[in-house]
């Protein structure tokens, strides 16, 4: 596991990747189209994602002075 | 006129309801009004009744008044009736007249206190409770006044709650009562399942019918009917409680545990009277229990130094002697001492309130002393009911009694020259140890200061019983004197006659006679020990043997001590023991689950967003294998 | 010839986006992610969608990964965040989630061995049915699409909002506290908030 909340957000861009290529050989494999139009989707919202996640990435150093994902512990129960 | 008599109970009930609800809000003087004058208009109505019953008794001596039927089961019909015959008509009528003397004097006595209210509430609820036990007509309902006055009881012993001592010796009342509750209702059960019935006379009748004398049956249910009374009334092996009743207030005292409620016992025993005449057992067992209660009473009287102790042992003695009448067969003399005792015992109370109220709450009778002439009605009042009390002869209402009950112990069929003999030692320690009361007290040197002086409403109830002390005795007055068995004749239409056994050695005079010199000698000692050579009384009391007598008189014959490690000590062994048997294990597992299942559940919120995915993760996982493998 | 490609390539995605999760530095690591999405266009190409292979080089090698760089630049971390790094990537850390990793490797391989796998060769798909599909049955999808990606941008916008420090809230509140004072005269001093009052 790593804690750094920078390689937590490229891990989850390589598993949308994943899932992307997935959807596109299916499409191949079917010779339809619709594994391609899912890419697609599949890519606008990777695209959204990653934009909202540095912000947020951002604020979370400048409040947590580090980017480990452990030291938001404030839900703590 | 005798519809009226349900409102006997009734008035008082209502205005405990009264003072209850609306009672804390109002004035003393309304709460005063209310509680003394609904016992007033109980008496009134109480006479009326008697006139009307005198005048013209009813058929077969006997008049029921039937209110509805409480409960109806399967043959079982219990009502709420009052029956009321010669007897419970005697006992009401004193029950109430006491008890009205007795609340004017609490209105004056009780003003200090707090929870004026509440005192009488409580008041006027044990002579709702009394009544109803008194005019009840079947064991039921008599049963439930039984259970009202022992409530009353505690409440009014453990008055001023917030001392804890008060609390506990009411507790001890009513769990030594309990015990006697507990045969009683057995007995009833038996008394049911057998005869079908709990209606008294139908009880009584159906009784005689279908148990020959001395039948099993017959024993068990009256010894139990004997346990039950035994608790209430205070005899051996259940007295210790009435000694530590004395916390609560002095008319509490006086009213319940001097007058009525510890008679509760003795009007159980003569109601049910048929089963004792057929166990004949059982009755001789009363006899003894009488006996030596009186014995017993009287020794330890004799060396306490609380005054309101004193008179309590005093009235546990008095019951005795009301038993031992009751267990020779001197149905009508039990209830002829029965009365006189309502009277001196309740004045001796009261003067006894008296004096402590003037003394600022002192009870202890050797820090008393020279008040004859600071409270002459406190003085007066001891000489008059302690003389009644003792016997001195003719004038006082309690020689009449006490000496038909001990001309009847030798005469009676059921009477025995020992029990004769052992009602004449009481004699003797009754005079001794209220006599010495009365000189320790009043005379010798004054060691405190009078505060308190009473008025018109304690002075009023002192005069009143007086002079019922002393004349009270006149209306049964025997045949040396002039032979009016008035009483007698009234009660004779309830309660049988004493079968006489004609082989008599002494005649009635000469019984007398010789109760009067016991009388007079437990005066002279009492004169000698503790007025003119204290000193003698006292290396008696600090010889070896006297001070160990001393002592364990002092502690009521080591009862208490007795049933502390056979009874107390135990139970609370096992109860420690018990606290943690395995059914507790299985509450408290359920605690340790629940913490542990807290502990592990918490564990897994620890804001860590690295584990909520790996959950997620580990979640899909095994989704996906089952879907795959199922 | 299409075959030995799609193999190289294959080979050189995976073994990069392993190197990507083991790298210590930050931008060591985005380097090789941007060279496995490459090697992912490659395949895509293979497969017959040379427009999604355009798409993946452009949008998620292009835009991306350059954002992920420029945060990284901007954080500036330096070598004691690396160093930090190092003393996380313990065995210790990463077997749990390797293992939980391992099972669902094996069950999409179970699922790929069970399924129907008549290995086919690659149609080329062109971009016009693709755009024809879009605007045809998932239109929807277009329009929501369009939708989040707004909301991305605003939301990305607001979240990076450099806030300024206010002043002590206290002065204002001291200046709200003088009001209600206004009204009462010299008796009542203090604050004007009545003490204790529930």
């Amino acid at each position: 596991m790593r804690r750094n909340l920078l390689f937590i957000l490229m891990s989850i861009e390589i598993m949308l990747n994943a899932a992307g290529l997935a959807f596109v050989t299916a499409g191949a494999r079917w010779a339809q189209a619709d594994g391609q139009v899912m890419f697609i989707f599949i890519l606008a919202m990777a695209a959204s994602e990653v934009a909202v996640g540095l912000a947020l990435l951002l604020q979370f150093y400048r409040q947590n002075e580090s980017l480990d994902a452990d030291a938001a512990r404030q839900m703590k129960g | 006129m005798l519809e009226l008599l349900f409102l006997v109970p009734v008035i008082p009930f209502a205005s405990f309801i009264w003072l209850i609800i609306v009672g804390p809000r109002t004035s003393r003087n309304a709460v005063a009004a209310v509680g003394v004058g609904s016992i007033a208009v109980c008496t009134v109505i109480s006479l009326v009744i008697t006139g009307a019953y005198l005048a013209s008794p009813p058929a077969g001596g006997a008049f029921t008044q039937v209110l509805w039927t409480w409960i109806s089961v399967d043959g079982f019909t219990p009502q709420i009736a009052f029956y009321l015959d010669a007897l419970s008509l005697i006992m009401m009528l004193v029950v109430s007249f006491v008890s009205f003397v007795i609340h004017l004097y609490s209105a004056e006595f009780m003003l200090e206190s707090e929870g004026y209210s509440r005192f009488f509430a409580y008041m006027n609820l044990f002579v709702a409770s009394m009544i109803t036990l008194l005019l009840a007509n079947n064991l039921l309902l008599l049963y439930l006044g039984w259970e009202g006055v022992g409530l009353c009881s505690y409440l009014l012993i453990g008055f001023w709650y917030q001392d804890s001592a008060n609390g506990a010796a009411a507790q001890k009342a009513f769990i030594v009562t309990r015990v006697g509750d507990t045969a009683f209702a057995i007995g009833l059960f038996l008394l049911f399942t057998h005869l079908g019935t709990l209606d008294i006379q139908a009880l009584m009748q159906r009784a005689m019918q279908q148990w020959p004398v001395g039948s099993t049956l017959a024993i068990v249910a009256s010894a139990l009917l004997l346990g039950g009374a035994v608790g209430k009334s205070a005899q051996l092996p259940l007295q210790t409680w009435l000694p530590d009743a004395m916390a609560g207030p002095t008319p509490t005292s006086a009213l319940i545990h001097a007058a009525t409620m510890v008679t509760a016992g003795v009007y159980l025993i003569a109601r049910t009277h048929v089963l004792f005449s057929l166990a004949p057992p059982t009755q001789f067992a009363v006899a003894v229990v009488g006996a030596a209660t009186l014995l017993l009473a009287g020794c330890s009287a004799l060396v306490q130094h609380d005054i309101k102790r004193i008179l309590a042992y005093s009235t546990i003695s008095q019951i005795g002697y009301m038993f031992l009448a009751l267990g020779v067969g001197a149905w009508a003399a039990a209830i002829f001492h029965f009365m006189t005792h309502a009277f001196f015992k309740a004045l001796l109370f009261l003067v006894a309130g008296v004096v402590i109220q003037a003394l600022n709450d002192e009870h202890d009778i050797f820090r008393m002393g020279g008040l004859r002439k600071d409270l002459p009605y406190a003085f007066w009042g001891f000489v008059i009911g302690g003389s009644a009390l003792a016997g001195l002869p003719l004038i006082t209402a309690g020689f009449y009694s006490k000496d038909l009950i001990l001309w009847q112990t030798w005469n009676s069929d059921h009477g025995s020259v020992a029990l004769w003999i052992a009602g004449l030692v009481g004699v003797l320690l009754t005079s001794l140890y209220i006599y010495r009361l009365i000189f320790v007290v009043f005379y010798g040197e004054k060691q405190m200061e009078v505060s308190h002086r009473p008025r018109w409403r304690i002075k009023i109830p002192i005069i009143v019983l007086s002079v019922l002390s002393l004349v009270g005795g006149f209306v049964n007055i025997p045949q040396m004197f002039g032979n009016v068995p008035a009483l007698a004749n009234l009660l004779h239409s309830a309660l049988p006659e004493v079968v006489e056994r004609h082989a008599a050695g002494i005649t009635e005079g000469l019984s007398e006679g010789i109760a009067a010199i016991a009388f007079a000698l437990g005066l002279a000692l009492a004169y000698l020990f503790f007025l003119r050579k204290q000193g003698l009384a006292e290396s008696m009391a600090t010889s070896a043997a006297g001070r160990v007598i001393h002592r364990f008189w002092f502690a009521d014959w080591g009862m208490d001590w007795l049933y502390d490690h056979l009874f107390v000590r135990p139970v609370i062994w096992f109860a420690h023991v018990d606290r943690n048997d395995f059914i507790e294990a299985f509450y408290t597992g359920v605690a340790l689950l629940t913490e542990f299942s807290w502990r592990a559940l918490r564990a897994t919120e620890n804001g860590r967003v690295r584990w909520y995915a790996a959950g997620i993760t580990a979640g899909t996982v095994v989704f996906i294998a089952i879907v795959l493998w199922t | 010839m299409s075959v030995t490609a799609f193999y190289i390539a294959a080979v050189i995605a995976v073994l990069t986006t392993f190197l990507v999760i083991t790298r210590k530095n930050a931008v060591q690591a985005l380097l090789y992610l941007a060279v496995s999405l490459i090697a992912v266009a490659v395949i895509f190409y293979d497969l017959g969608a040379p427009f999604m292979a355009a798409l993946e080089v452009i949008i998620y090698a292009g835009s991306i990964i350059v954002l992920f760089i420029f945060v990284v630049m901007m954080l500036n971390l330096g070598k004691r965040a690396t160093a930090a790094e190092a003393t996380l990537l313990r065995p210790r850390m990463w077997i749990g989630p390797t293992i939980l990793a391992a099972i669902l490797l094996a069950e999409i391989a179970y699922l790929l061995a069970r399924g129907n796998t008549a290995a086919s060769a690659a149609h080329l798909i062109p971009p016009r049915e693709v755009g024809l599909a879009l605007y045809g049955p998932y239109l929807l999808g277009v329009e929501l699409s369009s939708m989040l990606l707004m909301g991305a941008l605003v939301g990305a916008y607001h979240l990076g909002w450099h806030t300024q420090p206010k002043p002590e809230t206290q002065d204002v509140r001291r200046e709200h506290a003088t009001s209600p004072d206004a009204g009462r005269g010299p008796v009542r001093s203090g604050s004007g908030r009545t003490v204790g009052a529930a």
